[in-house]
């Protein structure tokens, strides 16, 4: 039971942390509105046009990584704080990483969780984004807005989010699904990583993993 | 009983498989983790099971899943699931939870009858939620640390915890082990392994893809989990490290011998 609930979880933790459920803003005047709104409504606007875009685009439900990227990039990164993710991923090695090193992680971690999951996108079509209550001082600079996803059939899904504001507005840097937290789960194997082969190392293992599964996905 | 004689014979001759066949590789480093000092054995343990589930347990989900439609596959899930609501129930009395004991209590009742043994969860329709419990979240409750995670024989990723939770569950709970009937009790329990790895098919493939080593991401995503079953849902913020924005200081800069210092181990 515990077992299957962990794999779900995790499928579903990479799925967000591909910057798909965190969907498109409503475009022209939503993105710059959601951006400066509060934490929660930016969550709940995004979920529900990112869903909404899902249900009505076939070649997104079929996995097409091409049609996802774009949608990512046109959409949801501008909400997603991608190198925020990859550094507390990274965790201490990322001090000493240069600023091009910085840019491959972010760059190979961010391919990793978009064609990990673009197969798994069809499966969202199903659900509805549920908001938790949500509690926060003005004052506060980094909140987590607690959601769950309900499918047509069976046990909803916890899915969380942590967002700092900037002065571009509250971003996205860490998704947690069922309790599992995406940034931490890759911790310990980046640590790793970095211990064994340095941060090239980590970043030939990530590109490695990439081009195996774009072959895969190509074949 | 001469079924559990066959079920250890079945073990012991897995267990000689896979040490003749033992060759998980090993990190180097491997054990230095807090968190999983035995990381040496419960690699090759979890190799192991990697072994024997796909020789024995993945092709059979693989058929029950081609064969039966959706819909009764959902059916015989949620029955099972269903089945599991007394243990709900007494584990959330024990962690002093009363109103959402007599939730599971009612959701028993009325998914048995009114959802036909269980294959419908009217209840949660009704707007009364399944709650998730059992002994070893009990445990934590109770303010027992998870202790060294543990890869059971078998059964898969665990802690030192949950691996005395699961033996109350099993011995205590499980309300398959109560039916008098053998041969309707083995189907039943034989049904549900298979029903409960049928839903894995899809989230291992992605399992698969995602994680640069399974071993740590199925361990770390192990202990998240029970770590959030244990808080339902809403446990204490682990603080990130290096959470803060603020530039680390230079490691050549301030005070001299200040970057011979081992660096320190990350809390858990």
């Amino acid at each position: 039971m515990s077992y299957r609930t962990l794999l779900t979880s995790l499928a579903f933790a990479a799925l967000i942390g591909a910057g798909l459920a965190p969907g498109q803003a409503v475009q022209a005047q939503g993105t710059a509105n959601a951006a400066l709104s509060a934490p929660d409504a930016l969550v709940k606007s995004l979920s529900e046009d990112v869903l909404a875009s899902i249900r009505k685009d076939p070649s997104l439900q079929s996995g097409d990584v091409a049609r996802l990227n774009a949608l990512i990039d046109e959409k949801i990164l501008p909400h997603v704080n991608f190198e925020k993710m990859t550094r507390l991923a990274v965790g201490r090695g990322w001090r000493d990483a240069t600023a091009e090193q910085r840019q491959a992680l972010t760059r190979e971690f961010r391919t990793l969780l978009v064609r990990t999951y673009a197969g798994a996108v069809s499966a969202a079509r199903d659900y509805q984004v549920q908001m938790k209550p949500f509690r926060t001082e003005p004052t506060e600079t980094d909140v987590t807005v607690r959601t769950q996803a309900m499918p047509a059939r069976g046990e909803p899904i916890q899915l969380d989010y942590r967002l700092e504001k900037t002065a571009a507005g509250w971003k996205i840097y860490d998704v947690n699904v069922l309790g599992v937290w995406l940034v931490e789960n890759y911790r310990n194997t980046f640590t790793a990583e970095v211990s064994r082969g340095g941060i090239d190392g980590l970043i030939k293992s990530l590109a490695d993993r990439n081009k195996a599964l774009e072959g895969k996905a190509s074949s | 009983m001469r079924v559990l004689g066959a079920l250890f014979r079945l073990a012991a001759a897995l267990v000689l498989a896979g040490a003749l066949a033992a060759c998980a590789s090993i990190p180097p480093g491997a054990g230095a983790n807090p968190v999983d000092p035995w990381e040496v054995y419960n690699r090759h343990m979890f190799d192991f099971n990697d072994r024997v589930d796909r020789a024995l347990l993945k092709p059979v989900a693989q058929a029950y899943e081609a064969v039966l439609p959706e819909p009764v596959r959902v059916c015989i899930n949620t029955a099972f699931l269903n089945l599991g609501e007394p243990v709900n129930a007494i584990n959330n009395l024990l962690q002093g939870k009363p109103s959402e004991a007599m939730t599971d209590i009612c959701r028993f009742a009325v998914n048995s009858t009114v959802g036909l043994l269980g294959c419908f969860d009217v209840a949660a329709k009704a707007g009364a939620p399944r709650s998730n419990e059992d002994f070893g979240q009990t445990l934590g409750r109770w303010g027992l640390a998870a202790g060294p995670y543990f890869v059971l024989p078998l059964l898969g990723p665990s802690s030192v915890r949950d691996t005395f939770g699961r033996l109350l569950d099993f011995l205590d709970t499980d309300p398959l082990w109560y039916i008098d009937h053998i041969p309707t009790r083995n189907i039943l329990v034989g049904t549900r392994l298979v029903d409960t790895r049928a839903s894995l098919l899809q989230a291992e493939k992605v399992l698969a893809a995602a994680a640069l080593d399974t071993y740590q991401f199925v361990r770390d995503g192990y202990l998240q989990l029970r770590r959030n079953l244990v808080y339902d849902g809403n446990p204490p913020r682990l603080l990130d490290p290096d959470e803060d924005d603020t530039p680390p200081p230079e490691p050549n800069s301030g005070t001299p011998g200040a970057a011979d210092q081992p660096a320190p181990v990350p809390a858990r």
